[in-house]
């Protein structure tokens, strides 16, 4: 009969712990970054060499490749953020914490990407850098959300009482973005007639969709990858927080 | 629901015995106000088409100056450490916050607001519409004012940080409140905004107690 009464380690509960973290998921990063690199190769191919250009905006089409992937991404890095925070608050997983973290800064460097190709592309195509469109503005005002998240972290001395502070913040975020996503829409039809002419929809063909689809995986898996990688630092970096408290307390061990 | 009114009235005696610093709020709104002419030009036709705009902007700064006495002074004497502990839930003492701020700084705003209106060359209809704004509106202000105080009470330097949380959270309040008063959307679209402006008031009020009193219950140990 056996002695030993205490339950086996889930992998969800092995993965709480930041060691055990650290050491199953960096065979990972890898082949992430790999698989990332191809799908970049194979994405810039297609962009660059192998679709058309537009017949109304010409080259400038091909920033399509960059801007729409860093706008999903922008909404997806936030949902990602979102359930860490949950898992944050709920389960008090360690790991949800960490995630957290590293997520916003990144989210934010891809809704500023967004923000800058599509002003980029909105120079040749509507003649302004900058629009006051619902699309526009709502992001604006989720990279000034993802910003506040980063400073809101930077506050605290404490990373573990800043997770629980900062997912609060990221819940309260996530009810209120379809909000405001719903009254700028709102207020940029009111102020503005529809000048904004937006050529892309379901008509797009496939030399263009092909690309889309190639980078769009490509740039998700760049998140991936890269929110893998910022994970294992945070941790590491953690701890080196942790040795040196101890050292500057004296204890040996 | 004893201790929900006994906070509410402490408040209430704090700031109107604070030495005067609901006048020095209300001069703070009129002065931001009354700066604009000089940045865009005393053209008259202008400053009553942006009227709206710079008295719900003046509102909004104003009611940030009073965020950091919302909890600090509470948690640097221990009143905040009690509050965790009483038997009247934390949520209700954030809700009797929330209210009591909207009574010392916003109110006086809305009071002091025909000031503004004079200034601004506003005419009688477009003000009384900025006052029903101002009255259905500022709740909202309020409500994420306290969630935002909360949020950096805990932290060593929050001052700057909950202007910034708040402010995006707080566009859709600007937004509809402005389209409760300026006709230019028009006929119909003002009576709209004004609903979603209530709708968004009563739901910012209802909700932010909660989430702030989880962030200060978590925010310490």
């Amino acid at each position: 009969m056996s002695i030993d009464t205490t339950p086996k380690m889930s992998w969800w509960n092995r993965l709480a712990h930041p060691g055990q973290f650290v050491i199953l998921t960096k065979p990972l990063i890898l082949p992430l970054t790999a698989l990332t690199a191809l799908l970049f190769a194979a994405g810039l191919w297609f962009a660059f060499f192998n679709s058309p250009a537009d017949y109304q905006m010409g080259d400038t089409v091909r920033i399509m490749y960059v801007h729409v992937p860093t706008a999903w991404l922008s909404q997806f890095v936030y949902a990602t953020m979102a359930v860490s925070a949950i898992g944050s608050l709920v389960w008090r997983h360690p790991m949800a914490d960490v995630s957290m973290k590293t997520a916003a800064p990144l989210g934010a460097a891809f809704t500023a990407m967004a923000l800058f190709t599509g002003s980029l592309w909105g120079r040749p195509t509507w003649g302004t850098f900058w629009e006051w469109d619902g699309r526009m503005t709502s992001t604006l005002v989720l990279l000034f959300i993802y910003l506040g998240i980063v400073a809101l972290w930077r506050a605290f001395d404490d990373q573990l009482r800043a997770a629980r502070v900062v997912a609060v913040f990221t819940l309260v975020g996530a009810v209120n973005i379809p909000i405001i996503k719903f009254s700028v829409d709102w207020w940029s039809t009111l102020h503005q007639p529809a000048s904004v002419f937006r050529p892309d929809g379901p008509t797009m063909p496939g030399s263009i969709l092909t690309p889309l689809f190639v980078m769009f995986f490509a740039f998700t898996f760049l998140f991936i990858t890269l929110q893998l990688t910022a994970m294992h630092t945070e941790v590491r970096r953690r701890r080196i927080a942790t040795l040196e408290r101890r050292a500057a307390r004296g204890e040996t061990r | 629901m004893s201790g929900f009114v006994s906070v509410l009235r402490r408040e209430l005696s704090l700031s109107l015995r604070g030495g005067g610093e609901m006048l020095t709020l209300v001069l703070f709104f009129v002065i931001v106000g009354a700066i604009v002419p000089f940045a865009v030009g005393p053209d008259k036709v202008l400053l009553a088409g942006i009227a709206p705009g710079i008295v719900w902007i003046a509102a909004f700064l104003a009611m940030l100056m009073g965020l950091e006495k919302l909890f600090g002074p509470d948690r640097a004497d221990g009143t905040l450490g009690l509050y965790r502990l009483a038997d009247t839930p934390l949520s209700a003492v954030v809700a009797a916050k929330v209210i009591a701020h909207w009574l010392t700084a916003a109110l006086p705003l809305i009071l002091a607001s025909p000031i503004l209106a004079l200034l601004l060359s506003m005419d009688l209809p477009t003000f009384w519409r900025t006052l029903v704004s101002l009255l259905i509106g500022t709740p909202a202000l309020a409500g994420f004012g306290a969630l935002g105080a909360a949020l950096t009470v805990a932290t060593r330097h929050g001052g700057l940080i909950a202007p910034i949380l708040i402010a995006p959270l707080s566009m859709p309040v600007l937004i509809f409140g402005v389209g409760a008063i300026s006709a230019s959307g028009g006929p119909g679209q003002t009576g709209v905004a004004t609903l979603l402006l209530a709708a968004l008031s009563l739901m910012v009020v209802a909700l932010t107690p909660f989430a702030a009193a989880l962030a200060i219950d978590w925010g310490e140990d």
